[in-house]
């Protein structure tokens, strides 16, 4: 009935520093049915002390109802961590995750958002959807059972999307008696796969591969005394300390900020910001315009080009980077900022800002990769939506190219997609976008496939160059 | 992740990253501040007619001082929504009026008690309101055309909101259907709808409880003074410490005590608990909420305590 104090824990998060200087890192957890992944979950928030008094409470009882019997090394009571990711009312009646769960938890280093993506049928689509946002992703395999098709299949997902760190954890560690014999085998097996998918080493992305064991927590929060031969960090600390995709952006000079609204208050001002002593007269003729920054970063002066679908580039200077009344000099990704510019451009939603100089005109013949998320499939010849930054426009699917064997990592001949088939595919829009390879910008090189009737999201795009396109073409602006 | 286009750039860059990571990375508040602006105003940009759930919870005041700066000079370019079930501390609706008004907005308020007036709901035996409130909602939306709804609902809360999207769609019944909903990928947000449906949004779906109060310290915001330790009149039920008011009344067995108490959620009075505390001011919140070994639902909220799915199944039917 009274607020239980767990001082120690207190104390820990709120000694000021840390604290305020906590970043967020985004992951995601993909695996098969039965590979342990939500023990894992249950482990890292547990163990993390995520896990709340009333809600281990009602998994205890829970547990002990299903004669739960597992026992933890570390001593503490048998409970059956996979319950703590439990969700829906069908999930516990079948004992499966359906749907992509976000879990939080923190440390003083680091605050966490961790996408829990279930790994049966619909698997493409919960790995897509988590990895999306994801700083890095954790593929679970069995020790017992190694790299399998279905490990393949998520790894090639990973390496399509451009995670930035795969961390491959070979669970189940005990079951093998903690034998490092059969987790250098597996550990050869990824990084083989790891090379023939260009993961960990074209500077794409890092494939770390974890000894574990969820059931136990071997590995996952503190170094374990079973694998005296694994010397590298555990997981918690592996996530701790892995720069996050904007720090890794964060260096490039491909400022994009996609306009989202502008902002032009005229008379309409807000009462409180008068209040608070704002010139009225001097934001009487006020605009800016407002958005996320997509990737890099902004000054004041900088020059940027302005895109405007139908119209030619325009080039102008940056003269206000505003944020709720303070005005910043200088602005990075992923802020959300109103931008001021010197000339007076009819500049509106749908628009882009840009570096001056780094980004190529819009163009309205698309050649993507789409990963099929719907079980309506795609055919030749269909009418759909792109939505793109801040942009939806029509689009004709002129044809499909070949969808990729995710197991062999080749492309074979189709003229449809299936849901979870990822392929290529060449559409023609309505509109011209701004349109970048994903492969170099994350966020412009992104879209979304929409069907025009239910609205329904129907598959994620990743745009590629357009064929014979040659690199010194790519900044003719 | 790089951008650049040839390896040796690639090498090149991975080795500019090491020295030049800026010790300016934006906190994880921040981070999340701007994710939520930028959810505000793609709904505005996209949407006919949002509004605002506001009940002067914790919640929907921070999600009215994101609108605020979101759309800084301008005024917030929606009207707030309030679903009143008649069972409101008097202090909150003080609280909300005053609020309104400084902000320049339009008010709409979803009357509980017109409906069981007009016989179309029924008071529940155990005098709670708060189920009661899915159908004044819905009614609210759809007789003022809303096609989006913005909430201060967030994913740590409960394990049915742990799968709800940031934007998320509603049939013509007003119903979620959580086997059923759209990938939400990149922070494309897609948040197509026919006549008839509306889409709840979320901007802090990403937010927890700690983040919120840590908001609120940070950004100096007001809250009812209910959040803070004060002095009340309580007596014990279901395991938690109810307020005496009109709509709260001790049975004969249970014995009426006055306690220094706070509230963690702030809804309907005749089913929302106080929390023995002494946490008088928001830092003093903030170093409790970090310390709590008790969920907030949990620890105040009788509806939840109904069964392990309560929250999903008021969810399905329409609610918050």
């Amino acid at each position: 009935m009274s607020t239980e104090i767990d001082t120690a824990r207190a104390a820990t998060l709120l000694d000021d520093a840390p604290l305020k200087d906590a970043t967020l890192f985004r992951f995601a957890t993909a695996g098969s049915v039965d590979d342990g992944k939500s023990t894992l979950v249950g482990r890292l928030l547990h163990d993390s002390k995520a896990i709340l008094a009333d809600q281990l409470d009602a998994v205890a009882r829970t547990s002990a109802d299903r004669g739960f019997g597992g026992s933890g090394a570390t001593g503490t009571q048998a409970i059956d961590l996979a319950l703590l990711t439990d969700g829906l009312r069908a999930e516990r009646e079948q004992g499966i995750t359906i749907d992509v769960a976000y879990r939080y938890f923190a440390t003083d280093r680091r605050s966490f958002i961790l996408a829990d993506c279930p790994g049966h049928v619909q698997y493409t689509k919960n790995t897509v959807t988590g990895a999306s946002t994801a700083d890095a992703v954790i593929v679970l395999i069995d020790a017992r059972k190694g790299v399998l098709e279905q490990t393949r299949r998520h790894l090639s997902v990973l390496q399509l999307l451009r995670v930035a760190h795969v961390i491959v954890a070979v669970n189940k560690i005990d079951l093998v008696d903690f034998s490092e014999s059969v987790f250098r085998e597996i550990e050869a097996d990824v990084q083989q796969v790891g090379r023939e998918l260009g993961l960990g080493s074209d500077g794409i992305a890092d494939l770390l591969v974890i000894p574990v064991s969820a059931l136990d927590g071997d590995n996952v929060v503190d170094r374990s005394e079973r694998t005296p031969w694994y010397e590298g960090p555990a997981l918690l600390e592996t996530l701790e300390s892995l720069p996050a995709a904007d720090e890794l952006e964060s260096h490039l000079e491909s400022f994009r900020f996609p306009v989202q609204l502008v902002i032009r208050p005229q008379g309409a001002l807000a009462p409180d910001a008068i209040e608070g002593g704002l010139d009225v007269e001097a934001y009487r003729d006020y605009r800016a315009y407002a958005g996320q920054i997509t990737e890099g970063s902004v000054k004041l002066g900088d020059k940027v080009t302005v895109l405007t679908p139908g119209q030619g580039p325009r080039t102008t200077t940056v003269t206000g980077i505003d944020f709720a009344g303070a005005e910043l000099i200088e602005a990075a990704a992923p802020q959300s900022v109103s931008i001021r510019l010197a000339d007076e451009f009819d500049v509106a939603r749908g628009d882009t800002i840009a570096a001056a100089g780094t980004i190529r005109e819009s163009s309205a013949d698309l050649y993507a990769a789409l990963c099929w998320l719907s079980p309506k499939p795609l055919r030749e010849g269909a009418k759909v939506l792109v939505k793109h930054g801040t942009r939806t426009v029509q689009a004709l699917v002129r044809n499909v190219s070949g969808k990729l064997d995710l197991a062999t990592f080749k492309l074979e001949g189709a003229s449809s997609l299936e849901l979870n088939d990822i392929g290529h595919a060449q559409l023609r829009l309505a509109a011209p976008l701004p349109l970048e390879n994903y492969l170099h910008h994350r966020r412009t090189g992104a879209f979304l496939v929409i069907d025009p009737i239910d609205g329904n999201t129907l598959a994620a795009g990743l745009v590629n160059d357009h064929p014979g396109d040659h690199e010194d073409e790519r900044y003719s602006i | 992740m790089s951008t650049q286009i040839t390896n040796e750039d690639l090498e090149l860059s991975v080795l500019e990253s090491d020295t030049t990571v800026p010790a300016t990375r934006l906190s994880s508040l921040d981070t999340l501040e701007s994710e939520a602006i930028h959810i505000i105003r793609e709904v505005v940009a996209e949407f006919e007619k949002p509004a605002l759930l506001f009940s002067g919870g914790k919640d929907s005041v921070v999600m009215l001082h994101l609108a605020t700066k979101a759309f800084w000079p301008g005024k917030v370019p929606f009207p707030v929504l309030h679903v009143d079930t008649g069972h409101n501390f008097p202090e909150v609706i003080d609280f909300r009026d005053r609020t309104v008004e400084r902000l320049g907005l339009k008010l709409v308020v979803g009357s509980v008690q017109e409906f069981i007036d007009r016989g179309e709901l029924a008071e529940r035996a155990d005098g709670t309101r708060n189920p009661l409130q899915t159908i004044p909602l819905l009614d609210a939306i759809q007789s003022n055309k809303f096609d989006a709804v913005f909430g201060g609902g967030r994913r740590d809360e409960d394990k049915a909101r742990a799968k709800e999207r940031i934007l998320s769609l509603r049939d013509e019944f007003g119903q979620w259907d959580p086997r059923n909903q759209r990938p939400e990928l990149w922070n494309l947000y897609n948040g197509r709808h026919t006549v008839g449906q509306h889409v709840r949004a979320f901007p802090i779906s990403n937010w927890t409880e700690l983040d919120v109060w840590r908001y609120i310290e940070r950004e100096n915001i007001e809250l009812p003074g209910l959040y803070y330790a004060h002095e009340r009149e309580v007596f014990a039920r279901d395991g938690m410490w109810r307020a005496v008011g009109e709509v709260s009344q001790p049975l004969d067995t249970e014995e009426v005590i006055t306690k220094t108490v706070r509230y963690r959620t702030v809804g309907d009075m005749s089913c929302t608990g106080a929390v023995e505390s002494t946490a008088a001011t928001v830092r003093d919140v903030v170093i409790e909420v970090a310390a709590s070994t008790i969920t907030e639902r949990g620890a105040t909220r009788a509806d939840d305590r109904i069964s392990e799915a309560a929250m999903e199944d008021r969810k399905k039917d329409g609610y918050f």
